[in-house]
């Protein structure tokens, strides 16, 4: 009714604008060239683009289908590609303990450490005997630096008690308890050489010991470790540390016989006495909240992801998801509304105390508890989408029920239906031909309206962790992250962006809404 | 009138047995393994019941043990009398846990309530009487922006803003950690500073779509033949608007918020939650991830009732506010 005023005002307008121009004067004034008919669409999409906060609010709906259906397509990366950084960290490579107390080495036999104690206390007296445990010990000074302890009446050690110790050059195997004696007494006496088991060894100034010309083992003073059981650490590395560490230095590079290079720091722990060796290694790691940079615009997320990607993707899930719960909502809401409407009577009753039921239910609470269900039985990603919108689409129908019943009613009443009924055409198309097409420009405001909260109902419910889940994106499941009162504080490219894309969004979707309510009915503008 | 409201008030009932209903069959077709996980839990806290006594317990608790109608018809007339039995999560009873969070919500409700009114109130009328000015699109966009703004995203603007960069407010919670220390006077100041930046965005989320309700029925309003009556008459501007025009937007709008005052009793589930005030929403909130199902199923009830009392009150108000109704 209200086109057909608006139409005869717009055509009249449009005579005026014509008139004026040269070109139409051959056509006599009541010619009907002379007039452009509107189809009452077009009037609506005229008013509509007349509107200019409502066309803001569809340029920003159309940047966000681009950003979210194309951008996807476009970003170099894909929604759940992992990213990695090299991470420097320095991890334990060796300990160098400088030897200040008796170590002890045994062979075949055991020397219990209660005998070790009484060693020292024997050390300290003249009596070159002790007793243990029922047996008698004997000690014998072949230096300061070393002593060796007899079972008493017996010619071989049982053990050495010594300051400087023996490494094998080669491996990390342990020397035999002879070869051991025999390098510890040479090294104590100062001897440049000794036999041992019918081998000559040389020892030089360095205490290296020499098999002719092949290294095989080295006494020293300090004890150099490896952390890892499988490094093996070589006599030239031993070396050039304890060279560092006595020069006082904390940083050591070692080149190998490889040509490789490795740095070390050193550090000092005054409590064991010990300086850890510590090599930076580099470790490849998920590039977690990374800041924007050339490669990632927006940074990446906790898990190493590229958030811009992300974003996009984010955006295409939560609007399907829009789209696919309003539609849902507006199909059952149709079907029901109009069946109440135009049967009336019981129908129209029971149907609409079902709304009633419906509009009672709290959907929110009742998809809060089917998520941390659905949580606790482990759902599939995937298929948990599909839940959701199922449920808010069932849960959501009352109101466009409502108002196409509404619509409806006061439709039925009026004189075209009494024409269309008067002409005699069936029910189902007067239902679908002059009903429903009346009822169209509410229900697209209203679902218009309703695809904005309904993003923003997903938004919610993926925020509190319980709508779409990793590893599927949502805008709402992006700001999950500011749970972490750390990545509140400190990255704000995580999660400021999904909310801005979130509120444009639900705002265009509003806009737009508004818009297409005035041009549907200009009367009633605002 | 009586017997109006006495109908309405059947019907409600009515609906509530059913939505009751609808509820009690949700509840009983979660997945059975779910009870079982739930008393396999219970059953490994120390000094707990045998998991097989437990999972009767909780059967018989919940009427698992019988069909869904018995079971129903059981919870029902319980929860008549008022016994809604006991939270698993809080392990006290469901009402005694509600009448401790129900408060601090209905209060928050309450002040961010009556901020709402007289922000969203003078705004809308303002921005009809001055239709298709730079102040009304101003007005309506702000009003729409506050309406589109997902709560969650505006409370972390809020706390990032406030509580980290000025510090101004802490983080989450009701009390404050030297509130055990402080005189009465200063605990009841303590609180009050917690609830700032709830209310806050309370405020604003709701403002918006208050302020477009009052402005569509002033503008209903102000194009009725009796304000160009009352214009012909020679009145002045203010009179027309405030004395013709403002009062009869009032009829929509008491109606309208006479119907949302029971809400202030459900709580603000997301900014409670958010805010971590331990009001119902946030309460019921960690009930339902819980999986406690005494007090989800009371959380939910409570809710419907709520809400029909709400309808049923605005209905109520319309036709005491507009005599117009009456008659028909």
């Amino acid at each position: 009714m209200a086109d057909s005023k608006e139409t005869q005002d717009l055509i009249s307008q449009e005579i005026n604008a014509e008139g004026q121009s040269a070109e139409e004067s051959e056509y006599s004034l009541n010619d009907d060239r002379r007039v452009r008919t509107l189809s009452p669409t077009a009037l609506v999409i005229k008013r509509f683009l007349r509107n200019r906060v409502a066309v803001t609010g569809l340029v920003i709906l159309a940047f966000m289908f681009v950003f979210s259906f194309i951008g996807g397509l476009i970003s170099p990366y894909r929604e759940d590609q992992l990213f990695y950084r090299n991470d420097e960290q320095n991890k334990q490579w060796a300990a160098v303990t400088e030897n200040k107390e008796l170590r002890y080495i045994t062979g075949d036999q055991e020397f219990p450490s209660v005998a070790r104690a009484k060693l020292v206390l024997a050390l300290k007296g003249t009596e070159p005997t002790f007793e243990s445990d029922g047996v008698t010990y004997r000690y014998e000074k072949v230096s300061d630096e070393l002593i060796e302890v007899f079972v008493d009446g017996e010619s071989e050690p049982i053990a050495l008690a010594t300051y400087d110790t023996v490494s094998n050059s080669t491996s990390n195997e342990k020397l035999p308890f002879g070869l051991q004696r025999a390098i510890l007494e040479a090294v104590a006496k100062d001897q440049k050489s000794f036999s041992h088991e019918g081998k000559n060894y040389t020892v030089d100034e360095g205490g290296t010991v020499l098999d002719g010309d092949t290294e095989v083992a080295y006494a020293s003073r300090y004890v150099v470790q490896a952390i890892m059981p499988d490094v093996f650490l070589s006599r030239t590395f031993k070396e050039e540390l304890v060279e560092a560490i006595e020069g006082g230095s904390t940083q050591f590079t070692f080149t190998d016989e490889d040509g490789t290079t490795a740095d070390y720091a050193l550090s000092y722990d005054a409590s064991k006495s010990t300086w850890s060796v510590l090599q930076s290694t580099s470790t490849r790691v998920f590039d977690t909240y990374a800041e924007p940079s050339a490669a990632h615009w927006l940074g990446t997320d906790r898990n190493g992801m590229d958030m811009l990607t992300r974003l996009m993707y984010g955006g295409r899930v939560s609007l399907y998801i829009g789209f696919i719960v309003v539609f849902i909502e507006t199909a059952i809401g149709v079907i029901m509304g109009g069946i109440s409407g135009y049967c009336g009577g019981w129908v129209d009753n029971l149907i609409m105390r079902l709304v009633d039921v419906f509009y009672c239910i709290p959907s929110m609470p009742i998809i809060i508890i089917l998520g941390a269900t659905m949580d606790a039985m482990r759902v599939d990603p995937q298929i948990r989408m599909l839940y959701l919108m199922l449920l808010l689409g069932f849960l959501g129908w009352a109101g466009i029920a409502r108002l196409v019943r509404g619509q409806i009613l006061s439709l039925r009443e009026q004189e075209f239906m009494t024409a269309a009924e008067a002409t005699g055409i069936r029910a189902s198309r007067r239902i679908f031909r002059h009903l429903i097409p009346n009822v169209i420009p509410q229900l697209i405001v209203t679902m218009t309206m309703s695809l904005g909260s309904t993003i923003i109902t997903e938004a919610t419910l993926s925020f509190l962790g319980l709508g779409v889940k990793f590893p599927f994106a949502s805008w709402g499941n992006i700001i999950n992250d500011v749970n972490d009162t750390y990545v509140l504080t400190n990255y704000w490219f995580i999660w400021i962006p999904a909310g801005v894309c979130l509120l444009a969004t639900v705002l265009a979707f509003n806009l737009v809404g508004d818009g297409l309510r005035d041009a549907f009915d200009p009367k009633m503008k605002r | 009138m009586k017997k109006y409201i006495l109908k309405r008030v059947l019907i409600s009932c009515v609906i509530l047995v059913f939505v009751a209903f609808i509820i009690y069959v949700l509840m009983r077709s979660l997945p059975t393994s779910y009870l079982e996980q739930v008393a396999r839990a219970k059953a490994q806290q120390p000094g707990s019941k045998s998991y097989e006594e437990w999972m009767a317990q909780l059967s018989a608790t919940y009427g698992m043990d019988k069909g869904i109608i018995p079971g129903f018809i059981s919870w029902c007339g319980r929860a008549i009398r008022g016994d809604f039995g006991d939270s698993w999560r809080w392990t006290v009873p469901v009402t005694e846990k509600f009448k401790d969070a129900v408060w601090i919500s209905f209060i928050m409700g309450a002040i961010a309530f009556f901020f709402e009114i007289i922000i969203a109130l003078p705004l809308g009328i303002f921005a009809a009487t001055k239709q298709y000015t730079k102040t009304d699109y101003i007005i309506t966009l702000v009003a729409l922006a506050c309406f589109s703004l997902p709560t969650f995203f505006f409370a972390s603007l809020l706390k990032l803003v406030f509580c980290v960069h000025l510090g101004w407010f802490d983080l989450g919670g009701l009390i404050g950690r030297n509130y055990e220390y402080l005189s009465p006077m200063g605990q009841f100041f303590d609180k009050a500073h917690h609830l700032v930046l709830p209310i806050v965005t309370l405020v604003v989320i709701s403002i918006g779509s208050l302020m477009r309700y009052t402005r569509t029925n002033m503008l209903e309003v102000l194009n009725a033949d009796y304000i160009r009556t009352a214009r012909a008459k020679g009145l002045s501007e203010n009179k027309v608007i405030y004395h013709h025009a403002f009062r009869n937007t009032l009829i929509p709008l008491v109606t309208m918020l006479g119907g949302s005052l029971p809400g202030l009793f459900a709580g603000a589930l997301i900014t409670e939650t958010l805010y971590s005030i331990p009001g119902i929403g946030y309460v019921s909130y960690q009930s339902m991830v819980a999986g406690d199902i005494p007090f989800s199923m009371f959380y939910l009830v409570f809710m419907a009732i709520l809400t029909l009392l709400g309808n049923l009150i605005s209905d109520i108000l319309y036709a005491v506010v507009d005599p117009r109704v009456r008659i028909a």
